[in-house]
Order: C-alpha cells, then structure tokens, then sequence
C-alpha cells in the first residue's frame, strides 16, 4: 500500500509545469483573457507535444492511456498555471464520452485526432448536472437536436460536440445552430450557449455514461481549483517574505504568517481528497461518485478561503489588474459554479448515501 | 497510488482478525475483563508494544507503520480495547529509547509496559505554557541529589501515577532552553503535593503538582544535566503524532450520522433537514481529506507540510463534529447529567467542552500555525524581543 504518486506522475507533473512555465506566462494569459480569442492553438500545440491532449485517450488510438490520477494532476498543473486549454472537455470528457457510450466506428473516427490536438471536442452537459436556468436543454428526436445547452465547455472552435439532452442521454453533434460565447468573470476559459434547432447529432449508446461524465468533470475541476490555490498560496508567501511595513517583512508577523499557515492547512489535506477521488475513479468504482463529488464541492469552499486571503496577504497590490492575481481568484469562483455550486454538489453526495430523498 | 494490500499485509490483516475473534471473551463490551492479562497478551502477540525491544519488555518487531495502522483499524472495527496507553507508555518509552541510560532503559521500561508503573508529565507551569521553555521549577544540587521546588499545571493522572517524568531548572544562571534537566521520580517522594484542577467539563481531568524541597537523587537525571529541552523535544513529537488519529474521529463521524438519522423533532429526523444534512456533508468532506491526509503521511516522502497540519486541523475537527452533534440534539442538547432525556450519556457534550483543551494543550492552535509556517512555508520567525 501506498499513498504517494509514482516516479512517472511526479515527472509528468514536473515536465508540465515547467512547461506551462514557458508556453503561458502571465503575459500570454493576459494576452488570452483580454484578447477575446476563442482558444489559444499555440498554447495547446505546444501541449500537444507532451501529449496532453490524448493523455486519457488509449495507446492504439495515439494517445498515453492514462488515468484519471494523471489527468487531475495535469488539472492541477493547468490550475497552476490559469492556462486556456480545452483540456477538461477535449481530452477528458469527450474520449470518456466516447469510450463508454461509443461506436467503434465513432471512435475511430474521433479518439486519433483529438489524440493529436489539432481538433478539439466542446462538452454540453451543463443542465442535467447543475440543473436548467433560464429555460435551457436540449431534447433530441429521431437523431436531431433542438433547445439550448449554457456553459457548454471548450465549444468555443470545437470541430465535435457532446450533448447531453435533458434526459441525460449523450448525443455526437458535429456542430450546433448558434454558438454565443457566455462572457463570465473568468476569462482564461470560454464558456458557450449552444443553440440546436433541428440539428443533427448522433446519439451515444449507453444511459449511465453521464455519470461518469459528471465524476470524471468534478474531480478535474476540484484539481484545476487545487492548483490555483496552490499558485495563490505560493505568491502569498513569496510576498509575505518580501514586503516589508513598520521595518520587518510582513511574513514575520502572526497576524499575516497565521494566514498562510490556515491557507495551508486547508489546502494539503484536501490535495489527499483530491488524489483519492481521482484514484477511485479508475480503481475503486463503487467508492468514486462520493469522492468525487466531495472533492468538487470541498475544494470549492477552501480554495473561496484561500482565494481572497490570498489577495489580503497581498493587500492593496493583490487587487490590481497589473499584478494578475485576479486571475487564479476568479478562476477558481469559476471552478466553484462549474457543474454544480458547493451546496448542490453536497445534497447528491447525501443522496448518493441514501441520506437524502 | 496503490492502495491495495499486498498478500502479506492481508494475511496480517487476517490474523489480527482471528486474534480478536478467539479473545472474544476477554474484551466484549470495549473493555478488557483484566487489563494487566489483556495487556499481556497484546504484546505477547506484538499487538502491543510492538517495536519496543524484547529485551525491555517488548514485542521486538521491526516498524511498520502500515501493520500498526491494520491493528488499529481492526481493533476499532471489532471494537475491542487497544494496549494500555498513557504518557508512559505512548512518551516517556520513547524517550528512554532514544536517550536513556541502559540502567534506565531496563529500570523504567518493563514495568511502564506491563502497567505496573502509570506515568504522569510535569512540563507545564503557571508561568510556561506555550513557552515552555520558561520553566522555573527548580533543582538545587544537595550533595549527590537534587531538591526540587516549585509547581506543575496541566498534569493528568498525576493522582493515579506512581511515577513523574519531569522538567526541572538546575542551571538558572544559563539561557532558559540550556538550563533545563529532564528527571523521573517517584511520586511518593515527600514534599509531593497533588490537587485536582476541575475543568470547566464538570470532571477533573487534569491536576497542579506543588513541590517543596522534594528530594530525587541527581543519577534520575535522563539524557544529561542541561540537555532536558532537547530531551523534551523528542517526547514532545511523540505527542503531536498522537493527538490526530483519523480513525477515532471516523468512528465519531459514524456516530454522528446514526445520532441524525435516529433523532426526530416534531416527527422530522434530523437527516431530513436540508441544514443539519448540508453541514454534516460539509465535515463528511474534512474527516475525508484528513483520512486520505493520514494515509498520505505513512507513506508518501514529501509529505511533510500534510504532517504539520494534523494536530491544527483533527483536534479542530472533533470539536466541529461534537458541535454539530449538539446542535442536531437542539435543546436536547444542553442536558449534560443523568436523567431520561439525556443522550449518549453526555458524551457529546464532554467532547464539545474537552476537545477545546485539545486544541489547546500539546501545543494550541496559533502554536501550530507558527510551525507551520515557519517550518513549512519558511516563513521568518517573530523578531525576538529584549528577554525579561
């Protein structure tokens, strides 16, 4: 028994940080989230040659086939970074998608190349999981689409759409109506209302190919969160050991040392969770929709705690545009709302025990 | 990640099982029939004592933090005693074998096993809490003894103990962290005096200690004259990994969830109330984070920022978990004494009021942030101010 990464895992989550490091410094997040691009290709061309695209996808179909460990420590690494990437929806969720509800055919056709990054998958499944506002959802009939899915991720340059319908079944869209970008406070990663009137789609095999969805997503975005949090605590401290007020650095005070020790505090055990779930998903399957689901929805509370006090550590700095901060603080409000905020996510883990109607 | 047991960790797994279930009948009902035979017997067959030398009294294997974990799980699940524990056993045994004479090691050991000899800890004072090192407590040399005058707080079991591990000052004119002598005495010895300190539970789970010229012979004296605070340091880590065991508040957690679902108010359980269940998941996802956090600290090497936050974070947890025990009972919840409504015997309460003086003692709360900080993040330390 072990409960510690491989060699393998840690090299995968160092060789991706560091080159995250060099493919998306601040500038070219900035660049990004204030440009109004619909997706970063060179951010993700450079991903590519890692392999990150197809890292869930299988061996035989160009990809890594890696686990879900791998791909929440990738999230994490991406969270670290704020980086614009279709990671969740194109390399997690659509090859997932397709694996358990699939075609050989589809499979085929789709897995290879979005092993090679250059084409991306966008994800609808927004409604069946978060619930309906606004009077969206899709509903499909004799192989069409009509309705609207919201927060539809990465379909923004898509070249494929998964769509989940309000019954929860998953359809293959190769386009949709309309695409409207949804402009939300975190601009690292587009979300998008999709429109479908009459559009055809193919429908994906398998009724229980959702939930999965749902626990492969929530665990992702738990370790996208724990990584921003991460990097917020990191500059947190850097900051704390070099600002100095009243001629001592800041850090050498309780009152501001006590903030770092309580974001740490909160953050190491939950990287456990974090790790458990996404080591359930593949390996304990019975255990997995609880974990993940505690995963989605605690990490959502600690990294709202570190968030802004990561920004206090900072002080008045920490809420300027120039520094940057903001953009792992709103990346991870984004995170929280994604899928089902906290207290929705915790009323299906009771329910999922049987502790709730 | 491999969480699975290889085929040597599950036949371990097995025996323990067979163990408890072919010694039913000394332990049902959570408590052993003899304790001294019990204790016998856990460390004959090494569930007890296990990594304690033979030649002490002790079972003699080698450490394995996953076996020790199995015997834990399994003597929970099965819910039978463990080995007697106490501050001999769990802090002063470890501390002989890290720095104690072989007199003292084969003097002291044995009996502290086998629950002849019950230990209690004189470290802290009225005056050295948190700065313990501020001890005053003093040892004056008297031919080849040492007088000990002056007053302990905080000392639990001091009224059952036969005996005292103790931090005394004997070289006053030194700085405080070298002046300090680590010294074991009986607690016989004249000029002894122990009043029990009532805590606000209603129970006096602690005591003071006054000394007045108590005489110990300066050989008592354990890893060296002088050298106490680096002694203490060695007992006081044995301390901190004690104070968050993740099982115990698992099994809590299990409790508190039964408590909702079999408690009603106006007909409604307590479970079906959207409030009381949202906070329950809430501390369902901590008790969680710090199991897979415990798992993590046995065997992952860069762990060392998840073991610093245990103390801060378990001890902290119980508490939150025996408040929403409390609040689940509503005004079922005040009642604390005997009576037909009261709960759990008043166990959720006790816990409510005592696992805040957990969170306290071996070092309180803001403590822990400073070695977290400090030590984990390396965070500057407070400057030091003019020593008074």
């Amino acid at each position: 028994m072990r409960f510690a990464l491989s060699e393998d895992q840690v090299m995968l989550q160092d060789s991706l940080n560091r080159t995250l490091a060099d493919v998306v410094p601040l500038d070219r997040v900035r660049k990004f989230a204030d440009g109004g691009e619909a997706a970063a290709p060179d951010v993700w061309a450079q991903l590519a040659e890692l392999g990150l695209p197809g890292l869930m996808i299988p061996e035989d179909r160009g990809g890594l086939g890696l686990g879900m460990l791998e791909a929440a420590l990738a999230a994490e690494a991406l969270g670290k970074a704020v980086a614009p990437t279709p990671f969740l929806g194109s390399s997690v969720l659509a090859p997932l998608a397709l694996k358990l509800a699939g075609t050989d055919e589809q499979r085929a056709r789709w897995l290879p190349k979005l092993a090679a990054g250059a084409t991306t998958a966008g994800v609808a499944i927004s409604e069946p999981i978060a619930g309906a506002r606004d009077d969206a959802g899709v509903t499909a009939k004799d192989g069409r689409l009509s309705g609207k899915a919201l927060f539809a991720l990465d379909a923004a340059g898509a070249d494929v759409l998964i769509v989940a319908d309000r019954t929860g079944r998953l359809h293959l869209a190769l386009m949709a109506e309309a695409a409207e970008p949804m402009s939300g406070i975190d601009a690292t990663r587009r979300l998008t209302e999709l429109t479908f009137k009459d559009t055809p789609a193919e429908p994906l095999a398998s009724n229980q190919a959702l939930d999965r969805l749902r626990d492969a997503a929530w665990i992702v975005l738990a370790a996208d969160t724990l990584g921003a949090a991460q990097a917020m605590l990191d500059k947190a401290v850097a900051y704390a050991k070099e600002r100095k007020q009243f001629g001592r650095t800041i850090g050498s005070f309780q009152a501001v040392k006590h903030l770092c020790a309580e974001m740490s505090a909160e953050l190491e055990p939950a990287r456990a969770l974090v790790w458990y779930a996404a080591y359930a998903f593949d390996h304990a399957p019975d255990e997995a929709p609880l974990m993940a689901a505690h995963a989605k929805a605690h990490t959502s509370e600690i990294g709202r705690f570190i968030a802004r006090t990561a920004t206090e550590v900072h002080g008045g700095i920490g809420m300027t545009d120039l520094l940057g901060l903001h953009y792992w603080f709103k990346r991870i409000g984004q995170n929280r709302q994604l899928l089902g905020g906290p207290e929705r996510v915790r009323e299906i883990a009771a329910r999922m025990q049987g502790l709730a109607a | 990640m491999d969480l699975t047991l290889t085929p040597e960790l599950a036949a371990f797994r097995d025996e323990v099982r067979a163990f408890l279930d072919a010694h039913k009948a000394e332990h049902e009902g959570g408590a052993p029939k003899d304790p001294k035979a019990w204790q016998r017997l856990l460390i004959d067959h090494g569930y007890a004592a296990r990594t304690i030398p033979r030649e002490y009294g002790g079972f003699g294997a080698q450490p394995d933090i996953l076996k020790s974990r199995i015997i834990a799980e399994e003597f929970i699940a099965a819910n039978a005693p463990r080995g007697m524990s106490g501050q001999g056993i769990s802090m002063l045994v470890p501390t002989l074998l890290e720095v104690g004479s072989e007199e003292q090691k084969t003097r002291w050991i044995p009996p502290t096993l086998s629950g002849e000899i019950i230990w209690c800890q004189g470290y802290s004072e009225p005056g050295a809490g948190s700065d313990l090192a501020n001890l005053q407590t003093k040892a004056v040399e008297d031919g080849d003894d040492f007088l000990i005058s002056g007053s302990k707080i905080w000392t639990s079991t001091a009224a059952q103990a036969q005996m005292m591990f103790c931090l005394v000052r004997t070289e006053p004119q030194k700085p405080k962290h070298e002046g300090i002598s680590y010294i074991l005495f009986p607690m016989d010895t004249p000029g002894i005096e122990v009043r029990p300190l009532k805590t606000m539970t209603g129970q006096a789970e602690f005591n003071e200690v006054f000394f007045t010229d108590v005489r110990v012979p300066q050989a008592n004296v354990v890893g060296g004259r002088g050298r106490g605070w680096q002694v203490a340091n060695t007992t006081l880590k044995h301390e901190r990994g004690m104070l968050g065991d993740p099982n115990a508040t698992e099994a809590r957690l299990k409790a508190l969830i039964e408590l909702m679902k079999s408690e009603t108010v106006d007909g409604q359980r307590i479970i079906d109330n959207p409030i009381f269940r949202d906070r329950l998941m809430q501390l369902q996802a901590r008790v969680l984070s710090m199991k897979f956090n415990g798992l993590r600290t046995l065997t992952d090497d860069t762990a060392g920022l998840a073991r610093l936050v245990v103390k801060l974070q378990g001890c902290e947890l119980n508490h939150q978990l025996a408040a929403l025990a409390i609040d689940a009972l509503g005004e079922l919840g005040i009642l604390y004494h005997d009576g037909p409504h009261l709960r759990a015997k008043g166990r959720w309460q006790w816990n409510y009021m005592f696992d805040l003086g957990l969170i306290i003692g071996g070092g309180t709360a803001q403590i822990q942030k400073n070695i977290i900080a400090e030590r984990g993040l390396g965070m500057p330390r407070e400057p030091k101010t003019v020593e008074a």
